[in-house]
């Protein structure tokens, strides 16, 4: 993951393209500017990118040959969070709707 | 004597393959730990997600959370994760010292950021919202405090490194833990980038 590949300039430009994503995504959320669909979409586009950022910047995960068994690890491990975060919130959401007693 | 020395060199040659492949290896072995540790996290966020809006009565997130507070915490994490990158750097370059001055300014914002969190955790139990209150500051506290406990866990590591390499200095042996503490470091960092998404910037909209 980390070989002589660490340089200054990697780990300076991972660092500042964090802290503009940083800052779009607070000051989204703080500045109130805009409709909370529009917020909450770019403040979900700005963590996926941060986190792609830092994936690559800081922990050097790259599509070259030396790296694909990390990769694939990690490719096998986003399979299975989709499958725990979207099949818990699919499955509770819907036992929510059958036993919680309607307002009305 | 021609061959003998053949033979050392291929010997040597040998050796520091394997020493390389080893470090590969062990540094392959952390990676699926750490693939291990995603799939933990999910399962806190999933279960966040689901008790989200069970107040109970209680305090809501726009009640307890303060997103300047929580920026501040975030730029101490990522400030961290930046001079953790200076102190690898200095490692490849054999530089012993930078890489323990670079350790310690790691191991002082990584601290800043504990502390602040624990400060947030005493104020929010002191006034009665501690994470018996209701479902969703459970969830909060069990997220947002395995997160903390990963990073307590990783300021302890990056003590012990700072004294192997003060007795020891840059030696195959400690590069390779080092190389795994700065991997584990960084992999804090993405996870708080979801942290501070999910739970405090969409908890306040």
């Amino acid at each position: 993951m980390q070989h002589e590949t660490v340089s200054y300039r990697s780990n300076t430009t991972g660092f500042v393209l964090s802290l503009l994503l940083t800052l779009a995504s607070f000051g989204m959320a703080m500045g109130g500017a805009f409709p909370p669909s529009i917020s909450i979409a770019t403040i979900v586009l700005s963590a996926v990118l941060q986190i792609i950022v830092q994936m690559h910047f800081f922990l050097h995960l790259d599509a070259s040959s030396e790296q694909r068994w990390n990769v694939l690890a990690f490719a096998y491990t986003l399979i299975i969070i989709v499958f725990v975060v979207a099949g818990t919130l699919w499955i509770m959401y819907n036992t929510g709707i059958r036993m919680m007693p309607m307002p009305n | 004597m021609n061959t003998m020395s053949a033979t050392i060199a291929h010997d040597h040659h040998d050796h520091h393959d394997h020493a390389e492949e080893a470090k590969e290896n062990a540094l392959f072995g952390f990676w699926i730990y750490l693939m291990t540790d995603c799939i933990l996290f999910a399962s806190l966020f999933a279960t966040y997600a689901v008790l989200d809006h069970n107040y109970a009565g209680g305090p809501t997130s726009k009640d307890i959370f303060d997103l300047k507070y929580v920026f501040v915490e975030t730029m101490f994490l990522l400030i961290s994760s930046f001079t953790n990158g200076f102190a690898m750097i200095s490692m490849h370059r054999a530089d012993n010292s930078r890489t323990i001055k670079w350790l310690m300014l790691t191991a002082l914002f990584g601290l800043g950021f504990i502390g602040m969190e624990v400060n947030e955790f005493t104020h929010l139990v002191l006034e009665g919202s501690g994470p018996g209150r209701s479902g969703f500051l459970s969830a909060f506290f069990t997220l947002v405090g395995t997160h903390g406990l990963h990073v307590t866990t990783g300021l302890v590591w990056m003590s012990v490194m700072m004294l192997q390499l003060h007795f020891k200095g840059i030696t195959p042996r400690t590069s390779s833990r080092l190389l795994r503490l700065s991997l584990f470091w960084h992999f804090l960092d993405v996870v708080w980038v979801g942290v501070f998404t999910v739970v405090y910037l969409m908890g306040v909209l």
